[in-house]
């Protein structure tokens, strides 16, 4: 079965630094994958070049068994209108209200007249548990949990097949944390789709992912279920998912440099 | 050697810097002429871009063509001919002073304002939000604002001719007492078709220049709150000297022939 994402040695650098130096990894349809990382690890060039906002030096990213790298923008408009992306700090439009935002996809590119988007705004906001009542709000006027349950609303409104959500609960109290988790699995699971989030937050990981993936400068060194993840004693994943200090750690006698030691642009 | 890398370096940071602008300017235009065209958004930035600048460039020609009239009368009380006042500051506003001063008062207005708009959204990903909803952020953001800076600025210029002659009106008859409808007969003479043409098209390339540094800058604007402000500055210091640039190059041309 063809994996509905496929990455295949991506490198990619800026200047002189190695960003991602051969990424290989495939999501199959309907999974959940969770990648995690230390800052600085690539995870945000990875899922950019996914999305085709940067490009890679070389390898392969397919979706759906079509090969996306190297593809002009307005060549992969089918792949583009498939996918929802949910952004760190939620990326909801400033000059527009927030069911234009939620909407926005179906209005510019559908041609949605207003009556139909404002239903479709209602119907994506419904489904992040939030009211009508926020329709006509300017997103500046939204708290930040607030804000990113808006950006997913906005990631799921036109129901894509893929969803990405990018440290989707960064700066969010332990509450609105799994308020975000619980309703990233809901929406997936509702609609079926496939999913990719970036995070560092391994309470996100336990909540959501069917399979996590640990990105270390640059490259997949250990990817499993969440129950290989807990059981798992390789040394950098244990670091990381157990929060332990930053500094070199000990594998079979000597000293290593630990995944969340490094730091890089990312 | 160090010497010589810093002048190599900086040629390279040039050139580049150069194909950068050239490929955004190439694909501006491109995406000008592939539909959609956003028109509500087009008409947002008429009234953003032109009408809120009326204000500015109004002021702005009043005071010029009053402090043209005076210089004059002065300079032209020397050689007993101060009755040439009407005539070359019609000349020198619909010429010169209109377009350029015009355009530059826009650059420092709407330059800034549309590359840290345009900023803010490149350091909130916002840019990227719109590509990932499959809209393209040429035809989306910059094509409306060029177009309307493209549209504007001549009227705007137009407006700026109109009241900055008055200036020289009122100066004229109020603190040297030439008559007015004389006043106004030697304007009227004195002026063609041409010299009001001229500078409502070069007001139409300072639209273009004003409205592309502003996008420009800042859509490639990074770093935060600083990198926004870096590229605002460089907005309208890039955008004036090119007003100045090209201005001097379409003088030399349309004069010429």
């Amino acid at each position: 079965m063809t994996a509905k994402i496929a990455l295949s040695d991506i490198h990619k650098s800026f200047g002189s630094k190695d960003v991602l130096r051969g990424v290989n990894l495939e999501v199959e349809t309907g999974q959940s994958v969770v990648v995690i990382g230390g800052s600085g690890s690539g995870k945000s060039v990875m899922l950019k070049s996914i999305l085709g906002l940067l490009t890679p030096e070389s390898g392969s990213i397919k979706i759906d068994g079509q090969e996306t790298l190297g593809v002009a923008r307005r060549h992969r408009a089918h792949i583009d209108n498939q996918i929802g992306m949910l952004f760190q700090n939620g990326a909801l439009f400033d000059s527009l209200p927030v069911w234009k935002n939620v909407a926005f996809r179906a209005i510019q590119n559908d041609g949605m007249g207003e009556a139909d988007a404002r239903d479709l705004a209602v119907d994506a906001l419904k489904r992040v548990e939030l009211g009508p009542e926020l329709l006509d709000l300017s997103p500046a006027s939204l708290s930040g949990g607030m804000h990113k349950r808006v950006g997913l609303a906005r990631a799921i409104a036109s129901k894509p097949e893929i969803i990405f959500f990018d440290e989707p609960t960064t700066g969010l109290d332990p509450i609105m944390t799994d308020v975000i988790n619980h309703l990233i699995r809901d929406c997936a699971r509702e609609l079926g789709a496939t999913t990719m989030t970036i995070t560092h937050d391994m309470t996100s990981v336990r909540a959501i992912a069917d399979k996590t993936a640990l990105l270390y400068k640059g490259e997949i060194i250990w990817q499993g279920t969440t129950e290989q993840l807990e059981a798992s004693d390789d040394p950098f994943l244990n670091q990381f998912i157990n929060g332990l200090p930053y500094g070199p750690i000990e594998v079979e006698g000597q000293r290593i440099e630990a995944a969340s030691s490094q730091m890089g642009a990312e | 050697m160090n010497f010589l890398a810093t002048i190599g370096a900086f040629f390279l940071s040039f050139f580049a810097q150069t194909g950068r602008l050239s490929v955004f300017v190439g694909q501006t235009l491109a995406s000008m002429l592939r539909p959609p065209i956003y028109f509500r958004i087009i008409g947002q930035q008429i009234i953003r871009i032109g009408y809120f600048s009326l204000p500015v460039v109004a002021l702005t020609s009043f005071f010029t063509g009053g402090a043209l009239a005076i210089q004059i009368y002065y300079g032209g009380n020397q050689f007993n001919s101060e009755a040439i006042v009407s005539s070359i500051v019609a000349l020198g506003i619909t010429r010169e002073l209109g377009p350029v001063l015009g355009g530059l008062m826009v650059a420092g207005r709407v330059s800034a304002a549309i590359a840290a708009e345009i900023g803010t959204m490149r350091v909130t990903e916002q840019i990227d939000a719109l590509t990932t909803l499959s809209t393209d952020p040429h035809k989306y953001l910059v094509a409306p604002r060029v177009i309307a800076a493209t549209l504007c600025m001549p009227v705007l210029a137009l407006v700026a001719d109109i009241i900055g002659v008055f200036g020289g009106f009122v100066v004229g008859t109020q603190s040297f007492g030439f008559n007015a409808a004389i006043y106004v007969q030697n304007t009227i003479d004195f002026l063609t078709f041409d010299d009001v043409s001229s500078g409502l098209i070069k007001a139409a390339v300072f639209g273009f220049i004003i409205a592309m540094m502003g996008c420009y800058n800042g859509y490639y604007s990074k770093g935060g709150a600083q990198g926004v402000g870096r590229a605002t500055t460089n907005a309208v210091v890039s955008a004036s000297i090119l007003i100045l640039a090209a201005n001097y190059l379409m003088t030399s041309l349309l004069f010429s022939s």
